[in-house]
């Protein structure tokens, strides 16, 4: 039922691919390059912390948010962010377990770009509570005034759904990276390095026993992730749909944000994965076949989101109820037309270029595809919690929203929380799984030999 | 010979010749083995004769102390700080069922995390095997078997034959 693929150039050898991958980290081959991302990052994180800084001593008041267009930035963000955290772990879960051997170059750096993506949006319901230093009062713990946290409310959810699903990615992340930290470890001269990789790969020695267990663990935890994934960002689109507001109050949510979040977060990996390859010289190992199928990835979940798109317009004709046919107006020709036809645009237009091969198999040009989906989907959430505030049942209560400064900045800056940590996670750790690398490469030099 | 021997460590060129090597070695009789391999090699566990990993049935466990953890503290929450919100039920299973269902996977997957690691006794890092001049080609793209010396046949010299006779690229004593 496989085909044979040869997804992995079959010249290469074994050795060569340890002794390369492990040469990232271990003798930095793009020195100045990096150190130019890195400021650029840092500068950005250093917005984020003077955004912080402004916003914990003047308060929420400083970002464009109020009556009725509460939400906006904050969680617009966060759903963007959690939703682009959700290829990682689907790349490296799903893939896993349909057997799909084509995950084994992307999977490491998705799941690194799953657990910063996390964080990025981990902060922003943080940031909005107003008075951040009291967001331990979501955890149930015995306050001298006896009150408990709301398990009752959608957003006593968030926190236990966020925290989960960081937690199991980073334990999924880990466990996968355990080999690879040995053979680094094996590979690593200078006394500092050895150390590092000494101690982070706990003393595995890859011994017939330990590959056992370790291989239940690890399927079995991606067997997790995946509902966990699906949970996660149905919990979220629940938030909007447990509540009455017109254009939000729909049963195509939940699949409808899963689908979103996985587009563009296999948006991003393709970022990344044409940046990283052409960066440091792996067209070996993120081959073209392998951005051919990220290329079919995006458009069959880009259609899907579309399908999302065409439902939502039917659901409010079909309830043909007043206030659901005004949001519909307003999203077509509102004040905010321009995000809903932002997001048409950008997601779907260039999109369709995948659909011939030679757009897939270019670099650049996936990259470009890849870089509106990004911002399409950016587009998406605006749009859909905007213009559904901001005129909702009373006229009365009908008002605008303007980003003002420190919201663009805040945005702007938890860019740089993502950089900076997934830049110093490049120059630490093997980016590309070595050793399921190194796997494939066994079986398919086997297929050839019959 | 005044020191001890952990065991004889034989190094083999690919998945096939390691897995031929170990097929002879249980039927020569060797019992107490273990093979070191880059990648996780199909069918080894099996010549091996090792038995089945119980990781799942922690990750079961763990599952199930997640779910009950998690009712409990809605359940208690709710019943020590009772709210009326337009006198919504107090125990509402089906608001209860997003924490319950992530706590569910948090405990499995930490469990199934703790038990691999504890199970295979690590952290633990130094090892008789890192010693052998050749094993740092285990996490490259060489496969060895190991006769440890407490088995019942291991003679140091025998062993060295067997092993170099199996096919072995490079055979070496491991002290103890």
């Amino acid at each position: 039922m496989s085909e044979p693929s040869d997804i992995l150039p079959t010249r290469q050898s074994m050795g060569g691919i340890a002794d390369q991958l492990t040469g990232i980290p271990l003798h930095f081959p793009a020195e100045r390059r990096w150190l130019i991302a890195m400021l650029f990052a840092s500068a950005l994180l250093l917005l984020l912390l003077v955004s912080a800084v402004e916003l914990f001593t003047r308060g929420v008041g400083i970002w464009g948010i109020n009556i009725p267009v509460n939400w906006a930035f904050a969680i617009h963000n966060y759903v963007w962010w959690l939703g682009i955290g959700h290829a990682g772990t689907l790349i490296s879960a799903l893939l896993l377990l349909t057997g799909s051997e084509w995950r084994n170059s992307l999977n490491r750096f998705a799941e690194t770009m799953t657990l910063f993506a996390v964080i990025c949006a981990g902060i922003y319901p943080i940031l909005h509570l107003g008075r951040p230093w009291y967001v331990y009062w979501m955890f149930p713990y015995p306050a001298t005034m006896g009150v408990w946290p709301q398990f009752r409310s959608p957003l006593e959810w968030d926190i236990w759904a966020v925290m989960t699903y960081l937690t199991v990615s980073l334990a999924f992340w880990y466990t996968g990276l355990i080999p690879d930290l040995a053979a680094a470890r094996d590979r690593a001269t200078r006394r500092g390095w050895q150390i590092f990789f000494g101690i982070t790969a706990l003393g595995w020695r890859g011994s017939a026993r330990h590959w056992l267990r370790w291989s239940q663990a690890y399927r079995l935890m991606a067997g997790l992730a995946v509902p966990l994934v699906v949970s996660v960002h149905s919990e979220v689109s629940l938030l909007f749909a447990a509540g009455q507001i017109p254009g939000w109050h729909s049963t195509i949510f939940p699949p409808y944000f899963v689908l979103g979040a996985a587009f563009s977060g296999f948006a991003v990996v393709s970022i990344i994965a044409v940046a990283l390859r052409s960066w440091f010289g792996l067209q070996n190992l993120v081959t073209d076949d392998h951005l051919d199928l990220l290329g079919k990835v995006l458009l069959a979940t880009g259609l899907m989101t579309a399908y999302g798109y065409v439902f939502e317009v039917f659901d409010a004709l079909y309830s043909g109820e007043d206030h659901e046919l005004q949001t519909l107006a307003d999203r077509f020709a509102g004040a905010y037309a321009w995000t809903y036809w932002g997001a048409v645009i950008f997601n779907f237009i260039p999109l369709q270029a995948l659909w011939w091969r030679v757009v897939r198999r270019t670099g650049w040009t996936l990259l470009l595809v890849s870089v509106s989906v990004a911002i399409g989907m950016w587009l998406e959430r605006y749009m859909i919690l905007v213009t559904s505030l901001y005129r909702d049942f009373l006229v009365s209560s009908w008002s605008h929203f303007t980003p003002s400064f420190w919201d663009w900045s805040t945005y702007f800056g938890t860019i740089g929380l993502f950089l900076v940590p997934f830049l110093i996670a490049i120059r630490l750790i093997p980016m590309i799984s070595i050793f399921e690398s190194k796997e494939l490469l066994h079986e398919e030099k086997e297929e050839q030999h019959g | 010979m005044a020191e001890q021997l952990y065991g004889v460590l034989a190094e083999f060129e690919s998945p096939e010749d390691l897995l031929a090597a170990t097929r002879q070695a249980r039927e020569a009789g060797y019992r107490d083995l273990d093979a070191f391999t880059p990648f996780p090699v199909e069918g080894l566990d099996r010549v091996l004769r090792l038995p089945r990993a119980t990781v799942s049935f922690v990750g079961l466990g763990g599952a199930i102390a997640g779910a009950g953890a998690a009712l409990f503290m809605q359940f208690y929450v709710n019943y020590d700080y009772p709210l009326n919100v337009g006198g919504r039920p107090i125990y509402a299973i089906s608001a209860f069922a997003v924490v319950t269902f992530e706590l569910t996977i948090l405990f499995s997957a930490l469990a199934m995390l703790v038990a691999m690691l504890w199970q295979n006794g690590l952290p633990r890092l130094n090892y008789p095997v890192f010693g052998a001049r050749r094993f740092h080609r285990a996490s490259r793209d060489r496969f060895f078997l190991c006769v440890n010396a407490q088995d019942a046949l291991f003679d140091e010299r025998d062993t060295r034959a067997f092993l170099t006779e199996a096919g072995a690229l490079s055979v070496e004593l491991i002290p103890r």
